[in-house]
C-alpha cells in the first residue's frame, strides 16, 4: 500500500459520430456524479465542462463511431494519450446505426439528405475504434447501462476485470423472473442471442428484444431465426430486426447473406 | 495609412452543448463581417437509411438521432405514422405519452439549466465545479433531474432511447402502482424547480431584445408538448402538413445542419421562448404565478432570460407530470390496431428544444419510401448567427476572452442540441 498522497486518476470522455446519448448516461447517475468526482479528476468531457486538462489521461471513454478523415486521425491521438481506452456503446463498439451506409452506396445517401453533396466530407463506411486503434474494453448497448458504466470505470481504476456477463438476455429474464415472451405470446425476440447488460427492459415491457446490446459471446443465430421463420416472421422483418443498432457485427452481420 | 491588424482568437472546445461544432467571427474595422455556427458533427444519414424500413421502425431509429431528447423524436415518429394511418391516440394512451414528454422535459431541461448554462452566471467550468462552493443547487439539480429521468425509466423502460412507445400506444401500460412510485420525487422536484425560477431569475442579464418571429405548437387549453397547431407571434396557424410550404432548408457550406428559414424570407425561432409567448396561459397556474412574482415579460423576448423560461417549463412539467398521474386509469388495452397505408404523414412535437418536425411517405404494405425531419437546432441557427452578430457588434469593446465567453453563452441561450441538427463547439474570432 502506497502512502504517498494519492494523484486522482484523469478522466476523458470523447466523442465520435453519435447521439450522446452514452455519455448522457455518464451525467444520469444522479446519485453517484459527485461521489465520482470525489475519485477521479474529470479531465477533458466537452458536454459537461468547459475546463480542459491536458493529457495523458488514465481512463478514456470514447463514445461514437469513425467516419470521417478527421475522426480516423484523431481516435490515434486519442489512443497515444491514454493509458486505458474503454468503448461506451454500439456506435464505438459496433459502428452504431449509421454504420448501415456500410451496406449502400453512401455517395446516394449524402445526395439524398443533403441538396449540395460537395459541401459534405465523409468516409463510406462506419467503423468502430477497434477497427483503427487498441481497445483495453469494449461496453455494448445502445444506449449503454449506467450501471455497467459505473462498473467498468471502478474496476479500470483499480486495475480488476470489470464483472461485465457475456451471457444472453434470456439469463436477466430468468433471473427477474420474466415470463418469456417467445414462448408465452410468440412474440419474436433475439433476447436467446443479445448481450446481457440492459437487465431484460424490452420483455419486461411485453416487447421482443430488439437487439440493442449487440451479440452475445457466441450466439446460436441459425437457431434463432429458425423459430422466427416458425413465429411467422418474414425474412424481411428477420433482417431488419438484426440490421439495425450492430448491423456490422458478426454474427448479426451475417443475417440473410445465405438466402438468394 | 490605417494599421490593419488581423488577430485570430481560438477558443478550441465550446463546451457544454450538445454535439460538434465550432464557431467564427470575423470583425473588420470595428464592424462584424461574418459570423457562422459551423456544425461538422460528423453526418449520419438518418434520412436516407430509413428508406426501406418498415413504418413501425421510424421511432426507434430517429431515436438515435439524440441521446438527450429521444422522445421528441419517438412522438413526432409515431404522430405522423399514426396520422398517416388514420388512428389518433387518446384518452390515457395519450396521457402516458404525454406523461413520458413530461418526463424528458424535466431531465433534459435541467440538465440544460443546472449542468450546461448556470456555470456561465455563476462563473464556474462545470457543475461538478460549481457543486464545491455551491453544494445545495447541484444536489437539488440532480434531484430533480433524476425525477425526470426516473418517468423516462418507469414508463418508458429506460432513461435514453426508452422502448415502451409504440405506433398506436405503448408496449405495455404501467400499473397505477408503478407510477405512484414516481410521486414522492416529483413533489420535492416541484419545489426545487420554483426554487430554479428564482434563483435564475436573479442572475445578472445583459440588456438585449430580439425580434425574431416566434413559432411554436398550439392547442386549446394544453401548453405545447404532444401535438397542436403550428402558430407564431407573426400571425402564423397552419396545420403540421402545411409546414414544409412555410418553412424551407438551406444548405450552407460551413454545417453539416441545414438552415432552416420562413418560406418568404427571414429567421425564426423555436424553443423556451415562443412557448412561453404563445401558451402562457395554458402554464399551471404554479408556473404561471412563479414567471409573473419573478417579472418575466410576455412574450420574453431577451434569449438570455430563456434560462428563466426553462426553469419555469420545468415547474409546468413537473405540476402536469404530478395531474397525470393523480389522474392515471389503466387503460384496457396498451395500443390501438394500426393498418398501414399508402399515403404522406406528418408529426410535429415540442422537443425540449423547439418544434421537432417529421414526414414520412410510406407504401401499402408499410415500407417507408421517403422521410424529411428538421430538428430544432437547425431550426434555430439562423436566428442564433444574427444573434451572435447582435451580441457582439454591442460588445465589441470587451476584451477578447471574455468577448468568446459572451459567444458561447449566447449559444448556450438555445440550448442548441447539435447531435440532433448534425457537437464541440470550437470559437474563433478574427479581427482585421
Amino acid at each position: 500500500m502506497s502512502v504517498t498522497s494519492r494523484r486522482k486518476p484523469k478522466l476523458a470522455v470523447w466523442k465520435f459520430a453519435s447521439c450522446d446519448g452514452c455519455q448522457l448516461s455518464l451525467l444520469d447517475c444522479e446519485d453517484e456524479l459527485l461521489a465520482l468526482a470525489g475519485e477521479v479528476e474529470i479531465a477533458y468531457f466537452p458536454e459537461a465542462s468547459s475546463a480542459t486538462v491536458r493529457g495523458p489521461y488514465d481512463l478514456s471513454l470514447v463514445e461514437g463511431s469513425i467516419t470521417t478523415a478527421d475522426d480516423r486521425e484523431r481516435i490515434l491521438r486519442v489512443r497515444s494519450s491514454s493509458r486505458r481506452l474503454v468503448t461506451i456503446g454500439a456506435c464505438a463498439t459496433a459502428g452504431g446505426i449509421q454504420a448501415l451506409r456500410n451496406f449502400a452506396d453512401v455517395e446516394d445517401f449524402v445526395a439524398l439528405v443533403y441538396a449540395q453533396p460537395d459541401y459534405i466530407s465523409t468516409l463510406a463506411t462506419s467503423t468502430p475504434i477497434s477497427a483503427h486503434v487498441p481497445v483495453d474494453f469494449e461496453l455494448h448497448g445502445c444506449p449503454i447501462d449506467k450501471r455497467q458504466l459505473l462498473e467498468v470505470i471502478s474496476a479500470q481504476l483499480i486495475g480488476r476485470r470489470p464483472a461485465i456477463a457475456t451471457t444472453s438476455v434470456c439469463t436477466e429474464c430468468k433471473r427477474r423472473g420474466t415470463v418469456c415472451v417467445m414462448v408465452a405470446h410468440g412474440t419474436p425476440c433475439l433476447g436467446p442471442v443479445t448481450h446481457a447488460g440492459c437487465g431484460a427492459i424490452c420483455p419486461s415491457y411485453d416487447r421482443g428484444c430488439y437487439g440493442c446490446f449487440g451479440p452475445m459471446e457466441t450466439p446460436n443465430v441459425p437457431a434463432l431465426t429458425r423459430q422466427m421463420r416458425a413465429l411467422d416472421a418474414t425474412e424481411t422483418a428477420i433482417d431488419r430486426v438484426f440490421h439495425t443498432f450492430n448491423a456490422t457485427a458478426p454474427p448479426f452481420a451475417g443475417v440473410g447473406s445465405d438466402r438468394d | 495609412m490605417t494599421e490593419r491588424r488581423t488577430k485570430t482568437i481560438k477558443t478550441d472546445v465550446l463546451a457544454r452543448v450538445e454535439g460538434e461544432g465550432a464557431m467564427r467571427v470575423r470583425i473588420e474595422s470595428g464592424r462584424v463581417t461574418e459570423v457562422q455556427l459551423k456544425i461538422y458533427e460528423p453526418p449520419r444519414f438518418f434520412e436516407a437509411f430509413l428508406r426501406g424500413r418498415d413504418f413501425t421502425e421510424a421511432l426507434d431509429i430517429t431515436s438515435r438521432i439524440c441521446g438527450i431528447c429521444p422522445i421528441a423524436y419517438q412522438m413526432s415518429a409515431v404522430t405522423a405514422m399514426e396520422s398517416l394511418c388514420g388512428v389518433e391516440v387518446g384518452g390515457q394512451l395519450r396521457a402516458l405519452r404525454r406523461l413520458l414528454y413530461c418526463g424528458e422535459w424535466i431531465e433534459s431541461h435541467a440538465l440544460h439549466v443546472f449542468m450546461l448554462h448556470a456555470p456561465d452566471f455563476l462563473g464556474f467550468e462545470s457543475a461538478v465545479a460549481m457543486a464545491r462552493d455551491h453544494p445545495t443547487i447541484v444536489t437539488d439539480a440532480l434531484a430533480l433531474k433524476k425525477a425526470g429521468n426516473e418517468i423516462m425509466r418507469v414508463v418508458g423502460g429506460r432513461e435514453v432511447h426508452p422502448i415502451n412507445l409504440r405506433v398506436g400506444g405503448v408496449y405495455r401500460a404501467p400499473r397505477k402502482a408503478e407510477l405512484a412510485t414516481l410521486v414522492e420525487g416529483l413533489e420535492r422536484a416541484r419545489e426545487i424547480a420554483l426554487g430554479a425560477v428564482r434563483l435564475t431569475a436573479s442572475f445578472d442579464f445583459p440588456d438585449y431584445d430580439q425580434e425574431f418571429e416566434l413559432v411554436a405548437l398550439a392547442q386549446p387549453g394544453e401548453y405545447p408538448i404532444d401535438r397542436g397547431r403550428i402558430i407564431s407571434s407573426a400571425g402564423l396557424d397552419i396545420a403540421p402538413p402545411e409546414y414544409e410550404s412555410q418553412f424551407v432548408e438551406q444548405h450552407v457550406p460551413w454545417s453539416h445542419a441545414l438552415h432552416s428559414q420562413r418560406a418568404g424570407g427571414g429567421s425564426y425561432l423555436v424553443g423556451p421562448l415562443a412557448r412561453f409567448a404563445t401558451s402562457f396561459a395554458a402554464l399551471t397556474p404554479l408556473a404561471r404565478e412563479v414567471a409573473v412574482e419573478v417579472g418575466l415579460r410576455t412574450p420574453e423576448r431577451n434569449p438570455f432570460r430563456s434560462i428563466v423560461v426553462r426553469s419555469v417549463e420545468l415547474v409546468h412539467a413537473v405540476d402536469e407530470a404530478l395531474e397525470l398521474i393523480a389522474a392515471y386509469e389503466e387503460p384496457d388495452a396498451p395500443a390501438i390496431e394500426v393498418t398501414p397505408r399508402a399515403g404522406v404523414g406528418h408529426g410535429a412535437t415540442e422537443a425540449p428544444r423547439g418544434l421537432l418536425y417529421h414526414r414520412y411517405e410510406i407504401d401499402a404494405d408499410g415500407t417507408i419510401l421517403a422521410a424529411n425531419i428538421v430538428p430544432p437546432t437547425s431550426q434555430n441557427q439562423v436566428a442564433i448567427e444574427a444573434d451572435l452578430r447582435g451580441v457582439v457588434e454591442r460588445s465589441l469593446e470587451l476584451p477578447d476572452e471574455q468577448l468568446s465567453r459572451l459567444c458561447e453563452q449566447t449559444i448556450r441561450n438555445y440550448d442548441p442540441c447539435i447531435s440532433c441538427a448534425t457537437h464541440f463547439l470550437k470559437l474563433e474570432i478574427e479581427r482585421c
